[in-house]
Parts: C-alpha cells; structure tokens; sequence
C-alpha cells in the first residue's frame, strides 16, 4: 500500500497546484503510516523533479518521454494506472486543475476507484475514508464516503498552504509502453499569457464589475493588481460584454477561485458571483451602495466611490510596499 | 451527425441551499429545479446548432426519477429530439456514467457533450468516465468546438490560457461558457416537445464508489469591517497586521 500523486507541469515547472497535490498525498500517507511517491509525465529536469522532495515526496518516478510535455487524458490515465500498480498504490492524488480535471475521472472509470473531485480537507480515515469537498458552488460542503478499494482524491487548489520539509526526492525513470495510436487528442497549440499568474493559483485577485463603467477604467483595476502583484477577474456581465477576456469571468459559471485576498470593485455580490469567490480567505469590497449584497460577505469594506478609492487605496499600497 | 447530449437537474442558481434529515438530504422544499446550466447553455445548444448546420439528430440522457421530466422537457423544446430517462436515483458519478456508457454503446454516437460540471454536486466527472467506459478521447473543459468532415478542433481551458486540441470522432466533450450562446426555447418548441419521446429505461447494474455521508453549511462570516473612505491607509494596516494578507 502506498500513496501516488500525479503532479502535472507546464514548460519542465511543476505546477503549484501539483505541488500542494504533493503535499496532500504526504500528509494522506503519513496518516496512513506509509509513502508517497509522485509521477511526473514529459520533459523536466531532475532538479525540479527532485524538489518534490521539498514537499514531502519519497520517489518520483519520471516518464521523460516529449510526447507528454502536454496531456493527452487517455494516454496518461493508462501511464498513471500502470505507476500505481507498479507502486502498489491504493490512494492516488491529482490537483483538481484543468489537467487533472481531464484525467482523474478517466483513472477513477480505469481502476473503479472512487473520486472526491476538489478535496478541501485531508481525508477523515477514522472510520473508512471519507473527503470533504464543496458542493453547491461553494455553498456547501459535502462528506462524501469512498467505498472502494482503490481511491482518487483531487485537491482543490490554494486551499492548502505549502509548506516545504526540504527534502529531496529519489527520482526514477518510468517507461511504460506508450502507443503513437494512442494518441487520439492531439494538441495542435498551447497559448497561455506567460509570465501572468493563473486565476485559479493566484494568492492575490483584484476583481471588477459593472460599476467601473466600461473596459477604458481597468486600469484602475490592473494598477492596484500591479503594487500587490495579483491576477485580475471579472463579474460576469463584464465578461459577457468583451471588457474583459473570458477567462478572467469567475462565479457560478465561470472560475472559482480561492485566494488569500479577493479585492471586489464596483460589483453588487449577486449570489451566482458569490459561488466562485466565497472560499477566498479575506474579501474586501468597494462599493458606492452601503446595501450592496457584498458587503453581506465580506470581511473588510469601503463604501466609496471606486474612481476616488481605488487610486488612493493603490498610492497607499506603493507607499506600504516602499517601506 | 449523432449527438447525445447528458442533461442533468440542478437547483437553480439563486436556490436557498439548506439540508434536512440529519443534514444528510438536500431541501427541495420551494426549490425551483433548472437543467444543469453548463448543460443546457453550452452543450446542449452547441449540438443544437451543429445539427443545424450539418443535420442529424440530438437525443438528450438524463439518469434521475421521474421528477427529471420537466427539465427534460425543456431541453426537447430547446430542440432535442429523442430524450431518454435511466430510471435511477444515484448520486455517485461512476454509477450515472456507467448508466450512460450502456445507453451509448448501442447508439454509436458521434459526439457526446457534458456540462463541464454540474453546480450541485461540482464533480466534473462525468465525461471523463463515460469516455474512458467506451474507451473514446476526452476533451474536458471545452470553450470551443468546430467541426470540419469528421475531424474536431476544440479549445480546452488550460491554466492561464487555452490549448487547441485536434480529434477524430467520436469522441466526448466537456462544455463550458464560450461553446455557444444561450437560446430560451420558443412556442413551437414547447408544443413540439410534448409530443417527442422520452422514452424511461432501467438501470443496468453497475458498482457504485462513492456515497454521500452529509452536508455540511460554511460558518458565517463574522460581518465585515467598514474603513472611511477617506482612511485607505487604515485598511492597508488591517490588512497586513490583522489579516495578515500583504
Ligand atoms: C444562472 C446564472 C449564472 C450566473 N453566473 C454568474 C457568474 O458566474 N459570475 C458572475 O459574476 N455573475 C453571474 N451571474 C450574474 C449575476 O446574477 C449578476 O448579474 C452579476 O454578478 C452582476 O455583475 P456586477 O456585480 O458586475 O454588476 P451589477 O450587479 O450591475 O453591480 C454593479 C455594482 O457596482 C456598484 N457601483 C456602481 N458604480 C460604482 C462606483 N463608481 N464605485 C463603486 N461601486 C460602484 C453598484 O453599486 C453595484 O453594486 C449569473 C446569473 C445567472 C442567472
């Protein structure tokens, strides 16, 4: 019995989110009196692969194979089903990010292993092994009970806090068989804004709604974003109307996010935004509207106007962060 | 062009969210329950418009007990043609693909479309185990899909950014915002869809996984501390020595 995390990375780094997976599947093995070994799929270099060490894991096993540098969810479900069973593993973990969206519930079908998608807590293994995570778009939470031999947890991303042991890791080479045919999803192009923190892994995120009048006012937004060095969301109106690209609409049917600081600008905190954002650790809120349903679920508030705050708010940053 | 589009209930988004029996059942009572959002905007009306464009037929699956109808109702006005209803109460994924897979290994479906995930249960599962059942590709978190002869390009949501994935039908697709635009169905549609079959299948056995042992409700937030617009600085201050954020 052992536990296998399947740590996903893009360009040879692995992903934040991976290495909180790494850690989970450190602290599930701990709990479980047994090991953690992680998989990495695709060109990385040892030192990265060995800094999983770092985060709790024993041995990475590493498929360098190029093919693999992007995902293909079928190919690595069978590389995964073929490290855990060389590994013994009873317990695998994924990030619940776009890959492992992609894979754990191919794996979950493979293995007939049970899979709690966006684990918020490690698992309660007092009396089987139950997971909570959260359901009604953060409304919730739910335990939810694995009853099968095998199972898969993914964890929900900037939910748990890394925290580096320092140590370094075995890192072995893992060559299954892997078929050209096989790759039935090709990927004809990846194109990610580079060097800009994604959404779902930023610590920090300044949002802004329809009271900021239209797109010729987020520089507001991107300004205070830039002193705190945070990523920039949306509501959804704002999205809809192409002020700002899609991938930046959080909410109900957009992206949820889970950042330390959720910084709200001129949005009203309508219930289907407040799903994507309500797991966010502190929420400020600028709103002109003293009644304005947000403040109902924030922690700090100014009732301003945001074209007269937000500019003194970003001065006052740059002062604070000059000290 | 065979499409099957997996349509599920949910609550509606503004639905007040408590738990009865032992906080183990969700609350029904006064709730209004809509299709999955994910499903009806983005994969349902997606394959409605590729068989506009290109003809065939779009069936609608729903795993659920009769209280589904309704809301099957609603995708066949929208402009499904054939919905099936596996006559099941299940909350476990694996179960309901399982579920899916069986109906669609008879079909021969082009495509089959999910929501991305559904706003109860939040699994983003589905999909990815129907395709790994009928050993087809997956394509999960899809923004766009376009379809030349038999050949998929599709956009798939990566972190911060996309990734344009080429595929050869068949082959099954998670759907979110961007696939396609929301459509309310119209009179025609209404009066069409009582008549179009929906037809109720039995289950086949199949293992479930996973069960839910309760529900649990977020603490309230203490209430949130307001700072004079005039005193940003203030909230700086709170923020890095009392929240601890900056
Ligand atoms: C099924 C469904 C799903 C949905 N999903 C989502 C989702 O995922 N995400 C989402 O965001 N929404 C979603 N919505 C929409 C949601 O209901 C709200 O309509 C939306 O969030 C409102 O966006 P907003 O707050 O930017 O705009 P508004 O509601 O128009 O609010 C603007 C706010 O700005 C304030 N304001 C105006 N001027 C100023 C100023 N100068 N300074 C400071 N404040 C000012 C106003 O007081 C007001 O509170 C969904 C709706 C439905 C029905």
């Amino acid at each position: 019995m052992s536990v296998l995390v399947f740590a996903d990375q893009h360009e040879g780094k692995i992903k934040k989110a991976a290495l909180e997976a790494v850690q989970y599947g450190a602290s599930v093995a701990k709990q479980l009196g047994t090991a953690v070994n992680a998989i990495v799929v695709g060109e990385v270099s040892n030192d990265e692969l060995a800094s999983l060490g770092n985060y709790g894991a024993a041995k990475v096993l590493h498929v360098a194979d190029a093919r693999l540098n992007d995902i293909e969810p079928g190919v690595v479900t069978k590389v995964v089903a073929a490290a855990a069973e060389k590994e013994g593993a009873d317990v695998i973990i994924f990030a619940h990010n776009f890959s492992g969206k992609a894979i754990a519930p191919r794996l979950s079908a493979r293995l007939k292993a049970g899979l709690v998608a966006g684990a918020i807590e490690l698992p309660d293994t007092s009396n089987g092994f139950v997971v909570k995570k959260n359901v009604f778009s953060g409304k919730a939470f739910a335990k939810v009970s694995i009853s099968s031999a095998k199972k898969i947890v993914s964890v929900l991303p900037n939910t748990f806090s890394l925290a580096p042991v320092g140590g370094t890791a075995a890192v072995e080479a893992f060559s299954p068989a892997i078929n050209d045919a096989d790759f039935k999803v090709k990927v004809v192009k990846v194109e990610t804004v580079s060097g800009e923190v994604p959404l779902t892994e930023a610590e920090i995120i300044v949002s802004g709604g329809r009271g900021l009048k239209g797109p010729e006012n987020w520089g507001l937004v991107e300004d205070l974003a830039h002193v705190l060095g945070a990523a920039t969301a949306a509501s959804r109106p704002v999205s809809d109307s192409g002020w700002r690209p899609h991938h930046e609409h959080v909410g109900q049917t957009g992206l949820t996010v889970r950042p330390n600081l959720y910084i709200a600008i001129g949005i009203s905190g309508a219930i289907q935004h407040l799903a994507g954002v309500n797991g966010s650790k502190v929420i400020v809120v600028i709103n002109k509207d003293p009644e304005a349903p947000f403040f109902k679920a924030a922690d700090y508030g100014i009732v301003g106007d945001a074209f007269e705050v937000v500019p003194k708010l970003t001065e006052a940053l740059k002062k604070y962060k000059a000290n | 062009m065979k499409i099957l589009v997996c349509i599920s209930k949910t609550p509606d988004t503004t639905a007040k969210i408590a738990f009865t029996d032992n906080n183990t059942k969700f609350n029904d009572a006064g709730v209004t329950f809509i299709i999955n959002p994910y499903d009806e905007w983005y994969a349902l009306v997606r394959a409605l418009e590729l068989k506009e464009k290109l003809g065939g037929t779009v069936h609608l699956i729903t795993v659920g007990g009769a209280d589904a109808e309704p809301i099957i109702r609603k995708a066949l006005a929208l402009g499904g043609d054939e919905a099936f209803r596996v006559n099941a109460d299940s909350q476990d994924s694996f179960y309901i693909a399982s579920q899916i897979a069986e109906h669609a290994k008879a079909e021969h479906y082009d495509i089959i479309f999910t929501g991305k995930e559904t706003i109860d249960y939040n699994g983003s599962s589905i999909g990815g185990m129907v395709a790994e059942l009928l050993d087809l590709p997956y394509v999960s978190v899809a923004a766009k899909f376009e379809l030349e002869g038999t050949t998929a390009t599709i956009n798939r949501e990566v972190e911060g950014g996309e990734e344009i994935d080429s595929v050869s039908l068949p082959v099954v697709v998670s759907c979110q915002k961007g696939m396609a635009e929301a459509r309310i169905p119209n009179m025609r549609g209404i009066m069409a869809a009582r008549t179009k079959p929906l037809k109720v299948v039995e289950p086949v056995a199949a293992d479930t996984l996973t069960s839910i042992a309760g529900f649990e409700l977020p603490p309230a937030k203490a209430g949130v501390k307001l700072v004079s617009p005039d005193n940003v600085e203030e909230l700086v201050k709170l923020l890095h020595e009392e929240a601890k954020v900056i």
